[in-house]
């Protein structure tokens, strides 16, 4: 228990000390990769249906990795679609605007 | 059961992925990169269980884990920028709802041990926390999503009982909480927990407003994380811990940071329309007198300044009038005329959305000035062109003590020599109090449509 106790507490603190610098104008990709970073309770979800013989819990721990997947696998999808624009190069000026 | 050592390593490495990850998205350069550091390592620590243990239903596994990329990738690649945010409290949700279903399995398989005074008391007080915590965070981000995307409507809702009702729930749901840590071990209190967690983030969300939700979206953010924190530490899995507390930390930290940005606080935010509080305003449109003007006139009044700043505003990208802008602003710099955009911290929908949103139209990375670096320059502007944004130049923000606003930041527009708002309407901004500015006589207001507004005032720049 204080292993654990051990990791969680250093955590919080990394997890502060590494976004404290975080300029606003990232805010929107930060915790939209933070989001997908919590996805990985996908892994929980493959531990506990991977160890349960009761079917309802079975189709319970089966949700849950759909519920997880789409949680991670959207959010990193959905964060690099916003990140690639700002990395995008300027355009030709007569570049045509889309609608 | 404990793990192989070389597994217990990899997971090791997947955690100092997600701290990288975190580290990178902070930056500009470093932010793609850091995203997919992260994929890779979530990717990875879901693999290993594969190939160090024998598990039972792999291929229900593995066929829910396809359903959810497919539905996770479809979603991800359709959204609309502008629709961003709801799109984050949506997959936030289903990441809560994903810890409390794990959490319930977890309850299912502990009872099943034989002698439960095996398990020390903090296993059952965490799957508490959990299933309460994880069911919040999912109902609560289901209604964000529903004001968001307008499926309801994005004024408080309060009703009569709501305070009462809210409170009870917490009541219940810690009462439950402690009875299942202290020997109430049963199946029947996990669903009931999770039941009432389904309840209270109904009840925590209904009564904020539709500006504040973005804040709510982070701090229901850091919830999951906890959640899925509580998972790693029930499971005694250090990647799940780590990716947990980390997001769990800087997403509390990440809200803080918000709030400070519109000058709310987290508390005022959440229980503030319980009060009856300042979140309400009016949508009453003033019958004071404006000078409004025409397309003409503002194409005039652009292409004969030295120096233009532009505010761009959620009511921007609602227009989808971002191309056009990028546009009018390209035309301007080809005649002479140095052109900036001033970007609000909570421009757009949530922090940092602007940026997004105009990035997307190609706006140069390089023009996008944050409001502490462009404040200064506003004195020598001699035209401040406001698109669709009201409340972050509400001078209100710095001298009315009763405004809702009041403290908040704001861009200094009224320094320039004129203004210019593009409006839909005299229908004051989100957070439905009377700018000033407006009524300035050194202020012009173009009404209409933003994209309308401006493909006509980039016509009449190009027949100057």
């Amino acid at each position: 228990m204080i292993e654990l106790l051990t990791i969680l507490v250093l955590s919080v603190f990394v997890g502060v000390e590494v976004i404290s610098k975080v300029s606003s104008t990232l805010h929107t990709p930060l915790m939209s990769g933070a989001n997908a970073i919590h996805g990985v309770i996908l892994l929980g979800a493959i531990l506990v249906t991977g160890s349960t013989d009761d079917p309802v819990f079975v189709g319970l721990g089966t949700l849950a990795i759909v519920l997880a997947t789409v949680n991670m696998v959207g959010g990193f999808v959905v964060t690099d679609r916003m990140l690639q624009m700002f990395s995008r190069k300027r355009p030709r000026p007569d570049a045509k605007a889309r609608p | 059961m404990a793990a192989p050592t070389w597994v217990q390593l990899a997971y090791l490495l997947c955690a100092v992925g997600f701290i990288l990850a975190l580290k990178g998205l902070s930056g500009p350069r470093t932010a793609r990169a850091g995203n997919l550091v992260g994929a890779a390592a979530a990717t990875v620590a879901c693999l290993l269980p594969f190939l160090y243990l024998d598990l039972d239903n792999v291929l229900l596994i593995v066929g829910a884990i396809v359903v959810g990329t497919v539905l996770g990738v479809v979603g991800a690649r359709q959204v609309q920028m502008t629709q961003m945010p709801q799109m984050v409290a949506l997959f936030n949700g289903v990441g809560g709802g994903a810890a409390a279903l794990v959490a319930l399995v977890e309850l299912e398989e502990f009872l099943a041990v034989a002698d439960l005074d095996v398990l020390g008391w903090d296993t059952w007080a965490i799957t508490a926390f959990t299933v309460v915590v994880g069911t919040v965070s999912f109902s609560g981000s289901v209604v964000t999503f529903a004001k968001l995307q307008e499926l309801m409507t994005s004024r408080p809702v309060v009703f009569p009982g709501l305070p009462v009702a809210a409170v009870a729930v917490v009541v219940l749901a810690l009462a439950g909480s402690v009875w299942l840590t202290l020997g109430g071990q049963s199946l029947w209190l996990g669903f009931v927990l999770a039941l009432l967690g389904l309840a209270l983030g109904v009840l925590l969300v209904l009564p904020v407003g539709g500006a504040d939700v973005p804040i709510v979206i982070s701090l229901l953010n850091a919830f999951t994380g906890l959640c899925v924190a509580g998972s790693g530490w029930l499971l005694g899995n250090t990647v799940l811990l780590v990716g947990g507390t980390l997001v769990g930390a800087s997403g509390t930290f990440l809200t803080l940071l918000m709030a400070n940005g519109m000058g709310r606080s987290v508390p005022g935010i959440l229980f503030g329309a319980l009060k009856g509080g300042s979140t309400l305003g009016s949508t009453a449109v003033s019958d004071r007198p404006v000078r409004s003007g025409s397309a003409e006139d503002v194409a005039i009044t652009l292409a004969y300044a030295d120096r233009v700043i532009v505010v761009p505003g959620y009511g921007l990208a609602v227009a989808q009038a971002q191309h056009t802008l990028r546009e009018l602003v390209d035309v301007l710099a080809e005649r002479g005329v140095r052109v900036d955009y001033a970007i609000h911290p909570v421009a757009g929908r949530m922090p940092g959305h602007m940026n997004v949103l105009l990035a997307e139209a190609q706006v140069p990375y390089d023009q996008l000035r944050e409001m502490d670096r462009i404040n200064g320059d506003f004195p020598t502007a001699d035209v401040v062109l406001v698109v669709g944004a009201n409340d972050v130049v509400n001078p209100a923000a710095r001298t009315e003590k009763s405004s809702p606003i009041y403290g908040m930041p704001i861009l200094d527009a009224d320094k320039a020599k004129q203004t210019v708002f593009l409006k839909r309407s005299m229908r004051p901004g989100f957070a439905g109090i009377e700018n000033e500015l407006l009524f300035q006589p050194g202020t012009m207001l173009l009404f209409g449509d933003a994209r309308e507004s401006l493909t006509d005032v980039l016509a009449g720049v190009k027949k100057l």
